[in-house]
């Protein structure tokens, strides 16, 4: 188990330095004055610019400044906005309204998904499997701000039962309405790759072995069945995170949560070059930690990767 | 046990009753089983033998309501110990299933899941049928379960997950699983096809002492007419759905009367081979001497293959998969490579085809060192040498119609046009007696005995001399085994060709080869004529896989064809 | 029946006795193609989406012939908030803008972003992932790891940074390029598993002892044999991008405000929501049907290319 979680991490370094780079290649090495890059239309003063300058090594080849950056990344010092304040300031204000919104998010797509899926699954053909079908598949093509609209119009506007927007009072109890919104767009994919994944397994021979011992049907379900069955849907998980951060940042852009997508997207529309590099980073970062612990938690659950020969 | 009726005699504790078994399809229903009648007796052993599609898995797992997919009990019945299984609920039959009759199936690796530890499995037939309520005495009763399935260090093995035992120990688990509520019947699903030989006969002898120490009846099912023949007192024989001959193992296997059945006692390679060993050491034995005369075709010399395999760090370890090789094969003749699973006998094979490089050794064609050629001396090789694979139904491109299959070797050597193609592949339909309309048709439409006849006829294409068949019957019935064999024999009597056949099964070995090559771990073990391997095995490996064919321990008394 | 143990049973004989193994065919030789086609045919699912997408092509090459109204037309204030009215049958926006002929020139923009991005993502996606796949070793260690670079990165982030860095070269070309130049990962990744498992395949194994080189036979028996998942792939892609076009204009990074974009009449109707709800909802209404009715096509070709559904059709 552990040169498995080594092996993975040692898969998983390269793709974090490749994409770190990537993000700062794209801001940095774009052709023409990388200053006019990082302040888009609004000439610095003499000052800010020479300050600038220096802090990015802009006077150094490329890789250099790329160097220096990963140094401070490394030493916790992630760069200053253009408002002055660091970029760390700013993560520990945003990253727990995110980290929030995510968690409730990802519970109520994970509970959606895994029991409409088995009932889907137990209950093929006929009536709730395919409502289900349809309804996942109306979710599966509306675009997440689309839901989110829909949400606000019908929940908070029209029914009244939550608050069209959020702003600064996002505590767990405020974030329902974003939650929901930003699960359902998600639970589709999960829900059919339960169902899919329950279909395969109910015609395993293990099934049928359980049976021939008499062991009845409330039992051979969750135990030979859901529990196989979920090993691809959470493993789906880590490759799904990219989904789930990009509808974050869409959810808070509507419903006005200051939260980390949010910021990225504000940074992005005045053109600030190094935060956007700083926020990418700590995506890619987050993204590298939650494919190491889906990894484990693979691991847990699916004993032939723990003896690999 | 059974209550005696009226006469005096016993009644059976298995009664099935004109049992009729219907799927559920998008055209209705389709009928696989058309009125199944038979008894079971306690103690005894009766297997139902029938290729694939004959009904008889159905018929077992229809006893038990583990019908797969949308299959229903339609008509008859099927009584235990006079009580009636068909119309039972969901929850009576859940009490009848591992109680009253257990259930062992076939491929141990699918059927236990992979994420439980296999105590943990044990346990829950265990707990489930009321054998044991504590928690320690119902680990004591598992660990009795798997010592008596004959596994050493139970204890520990019960924390331990399928995929850490091998087939034989699955297995094993699987029969002390069926057996451990101590039940009147059990019902074995083809419970060792998937399994070496040789672990076979142990794992099967083991199941017998199990089952005759307490009285249990047994259904066995099995596809294998020599395997039912030695382990049950009655045989019944199924076809399409039918029950077309039963009675005492004896009888039918000497004296079998329905035509289907006279065909099967004809066809089976491990009855067949036991016919061949009469006529033969009555004749005289052909030895290595008289072929000492006919010039090699093939000649393997020193030939080894390491492989590295990868272990758990970073470390990798050289394995020797085949070690030190050596063999010839006279033009013209038949040589056959055994071995279990591990043996070494399908890389031999890649070597010889040039799929794989070897490490050391040489292997010569026709007198010329072909072990290191470049790419395009290869090419010229292939024309000469030509393969068969196992299974038909992966060796062909599905997109591709059987015609083009065909003469893919002919294009791809770029020998004739379109034209001349085309009627090749006429010509070479006509070989392997199949209609010629079957060119524009696609693989998926034939069986498995009429793809392999035209995986045949494609290694037939470029006029080779030696064709190399790779298990290239081990995946078909009976008798259609029977056919592609005679269409191999008579083809090389045609053409003058060298056969290479690769198999496990030294039954087929007897009928179809004149040498045979034992390899065990990637070494030969022993190899002579096939007249003298079976006479007198020199090596205790050898005798060991010829005592594991199946039906070896009957004797027959000079009937059948 | 035998009533006692050792009785005899022998069935009787009623036919002549069945060649082992005869040759049952009837029909037209079906190919994995044809049969595909003859169970997508009789699916009325297959024919209203087939409808519904060919309706969207249609509008967007000949956007005049669904709408009189010009692009870019005068949206005049006085029309603002009006209701259905003779040719302009969904009424206008909170700034006088002709709904309808919005929906009907937004068809264009979100089509053309979409195939061009789907044929970028694809393309790329299917190079990367068959020679990693095929070729194994060093060459898979290697695409695989720039695939898991760019896959670390969500692609419609990327892309909000990449066309914030172009800012001034906004057209539908370089959205495509933004959007397939990142979307290809999960491309390749199923393409890649897509060729190990036909990779395995005995005919693979059988192509190389007849000869064939292993380019040969990459191109000759493992693509044609991999690319009915890459079909089912590429109309799911053309959903996807259609969506991430939307989502970028509606960010206000993809194409310009002036665009004619469902993304664009989304963005600007989300201030009036309260007052004009239509102005959103046919827009959103447009954009969730298409790629509804691409992604069943989708599902439907799979269902019917699959091989394990064909064996019990």
């Amino acid at each position: 188990m552990l040169s498995y979680i080594i092996r993975r991490l040692l898969q998983l370094i390269p793709v974090f330095f490749g994409a770190t780079l990537l993000i700062y290649a794209l801001v940095f090495l774009m052709p023409g004055d990388p200053i006019a890059a990082l302040f888009g239309d609004k000439p610095p003063s003499p000052q800010l610019l020479a300050a600038v300058r220096a802090q990015y090594h802009l006077d150094q080849p490329f890789l250099v400044q790329y160097y220096y950056y990963i140094l401070g990344v490394f030493q916790g010092d992630m760069g200053t906005t253009f408002s002055g304040q660091s970029v760390n300031e700013v993560l520990s204000r945003t990253l727990p309204v995110t980290g929030r919104l995510a968690i409730m998010a990802i519970g109520i797509e994970f509970t959606l998904a895994i029991i409409v899926g088995t009932v889907s699954a137990l209950r093929k053909g006929k009536i709730f499997d395919n409502g289900a079908l349809v309804v996942s598949l109306v979710f599966l093509s509306m675009p997440i701000f689309v839901v989110a609209f829909l949400g606000q119009y019908f929940l908070a506007i029209k029914l009244g039962w939550f608050r069209p927007t959020i702003g600064g009072q996002n505590d767990w109890g405020d974030l329902w309405l974003p939650a929901i919104v930003l699960g359902l767009s998600l639970f589709a994919t999960s829900m059919r790759l339960m169902r899919g994944s329950v279909l395969d397994t109910l015609n395993q021979d293990w099934v049928r072995t359980a049976y021939s011992k008499g062991l009845p049907r409330y039992r051979v379900i969750p135990v030979h069945v859901l529990r196989n069955s979920l090993i691809p849907v959470i493993t789906n998980s880590a490759t799904n995170f990219g989904v789930l951060l990009v509808g974050a940042t869409v959810t808070e852009h509507i419903f006005n949560i200051p939260g980390v997508g949010n910021t990225l997207f504000q940074a992005t529309l005045k053109h600030e070059g190094p935060t956007i590099v700083s926020f990418v980073t700590v995506f890619v970062i987050i993204y590298v930690l939650v494919n190491l612990l889906v990894d484990l938690l693979y691991g847990l659950l699916d004993p032939r990767i723990r003896y690999v020969r | 046990m059974s209550a005696p009726a009226e006469n005096g005699a016993t009644a059976p504790i298995l009664s099935v009753r004109d049992l009729k078994v219907a799927f559920k399809g998008q055209d209705g229903l389709r009928e696989v089983l058309h009125g199944v009648s038979f008894d079971l007796y306690a103690g005894e052993t009766v297997a139902i033998v029938g290729e694939s599609g004959s009904g008889k898995s159905t018929t077992a797992t229809a006893i038990v309501n583990l019908l797969p997919g949308t299959g229903r009990v339609t008509e008859g019945s099927i009584t235990l110990d006079g009580r009636e299984l068909t119309t039972l609920s969901r929850r009576e039959i859940e009490h009848v299933r591992g109680r009253d009759i257990g259930f062992v199936p076939q491929d141990p690796m699918a059927s236990l899941n992979p994420v439980w530890p296999i105590g943990f499995q044990v346990k829950e037939a265990i707990r489930a049928n009321g054998i044991a309520q504590s928690r320690d005495a119902v680990k004591a009763r598992a660990i009795e379960v798997l010592q008596q399935a004959g596994l050493a260090d139970a204890e520990k093995r019960l924390h331990q997950y399928p995929h850490q035992f091998s087939g034989g120990m699955r297995q094993r688990a699987l029969i002390g699983i069926g057996l451990a509520a101590d039940p009147k019947l059990l019902i074995a699903d083809e419970p060792t096809s998937a399994l070496d030989v040789t672990v076979q006969r142990v794992i099967l002898d083991h199941m017998a002492t199990l089952t005759r120490e307490r009285g249990t009846a047994v259904l066995l099912i099995t596809h294998d007419l020599g395997l039912a023949a030695e382990r049950a007192e009655k045989i019944i024989v199924m076809n399409n759905g039918t029950i077309v001959e039963s009675g005492p193992s004896r009888a039918i296997l000497e004296n079998p009367q329905h035509p289907y059945t006279q065909r099967l006692v004809a066809a089976a390679p491990s009855l067949a081979s036991q016919r061949i060993q009469a006529v033969v050491e009555d004749r005289g034995l052909e030895t290595m001497d008289d072929l000492a005369d006919i010039p090699p075709t093939v000649r393997v010399a020193g030939l080894t293959k390491d492989y590295k395999i990868r272990q758990g760090g970073f470390r990798s370890e050289p394995f020797r998969a085949v070690d030190d090789v050596s063999f010839e094969i006279p033009r013209g003749k038949t040589l056959a490579l055994v071995g279990e699973s591990g043996s070494g006998k399908s890389t031999v094979a890649k070597m010889i085809l040039k799929l794989e490089e070897p490490t050391a050794g040489t292997i010569e064609i026709d007198g010329k060192d072909v072990s290191r050629l470049s790419n395009a001396q290869a090419f010229g090789l292939r024309r000469r040498m030509q393969p068969v694979f196992q299974d038909p139904y992966g060796s062909m491109d599905p997109l591709r119609n059987i015609g083009n299959t065909i003469t893919e070797p002919l294009s791809i050597h770029g020998i004739g046009d379109a034209a001349s193609r085309r009627e090749r592949a006429l010509e070479l339909l006509d070989q392997v007696s199949l209609p010629r309309t079957l060119v524009t048709r696609y693989p998926n439409e034939l069986s498995g005995g009429q793809r392999q006849r035209v995986a045949i006829a494609r290694a037939l294409a470029l006029k080779p001399d030696i064709v190399v068949l790779d298990e290239a019957v081990s995946a078909l019935d009976v008798l259609v085994q029977a056919s592609i064999l005679r269409l191999l024999a008579d083809l090389q009597s045609e053409l003058g060709l060298t056969y290479l056949f690769i198999t496990h099964d030294l039954a087929v070995v007897r009928v179809s080869s004149d040498l045979v090559c034992v390899m065990e771990k990637g070494r030969v073990v022993e190899q002579g004529t096939v007249d003298e391997i079976f006479a007198n095995p020199q090596q205790e490996y050898t005798d060991r896989l010829l005592q594991a064919i199946p039906g070896a321990s009957i004797t027959l008394g000079g009937g059948g064809s | 029946m035998s009533d006692e143990k050792s009785a005899h049973y022998v069935a009787p004989v009623t036919e002549a006795a069945p060649v082992t193994d005869a040759v049952v065919v009837s029909g037209k030789p079906a190919s994995l193609w044809r049969d595909g086609w003859r169970d997508l045919r009789r699916r009325p699912m297959f024919w209203i989406s087939l409808a519904v997408v060919a309706l969207v092509l249609l509008m967007a090459a000949w956007p005049t012939l669904f709408t009189q109204t010009p692009p870019n037309n005068g949206c005049e204030l006085s029309n603002s908030n009006g209701g259905p009215a003779a040719g302009h049958p969904l009424g206008y926006t909170f700034q006088g803008c002709d709904i309808y002929a919005r929906l009907v020139w937004g068809s264009r923009t979100s089509l053309s972003v979409g195939l061009l991005a789907t044929l970028i993502s694809s393309g790329i996606g299917l190079i990367m992932g068959a020679l990693a796949g095929y070729y194994g070793g060093w060459v898979d260690a290697v695409l695989s790891r720039i695939g898991d670079i760019f896959f670390s990165i969500p692609y419609i982030l990327a892309a909000v940074v990449v066309m914030t860095v172009f800012s001034q070269f906004r057209n539908v070309l370089t959205l495509a390029l933004a959007i397939g130049g990142f979307a290809w990962a999960s491309t390749a990744r199923v393409v890649r598993a897509e060729i190990l498992r036909v990779r395995q395949a005995e005919y693979v194994t059988a192509s190389r002892a007849l000869g064939r080189s292993r380019f040969g036979t990459l191109v000759a028996h493992v693509v044609p044999n991999a690319i009915a998942p890459l079909l089912v792939l590429a109309t799911l892609s053309l959903a996807a991008s259609i969506v991430a076009e939307a989502t970028l204009t509606f960010l206000g990074v993809g194409l310009g405000g002036d665009t004619m974009s469902w993304g664009n009449d989304i963005s600007q109707a989300q201030s009036s929501l309260r007052v004009a709800p239509m102005a959103l909802i046919y827009p959103s209404i447009a954009l969730t049907v298409t790629v509804l009715a691409f992604i069943m096509l989708g599902e439907l070709i799979r269902d019917a290319l699959d091989p394990r559904a064909r064996a019990s059709r």
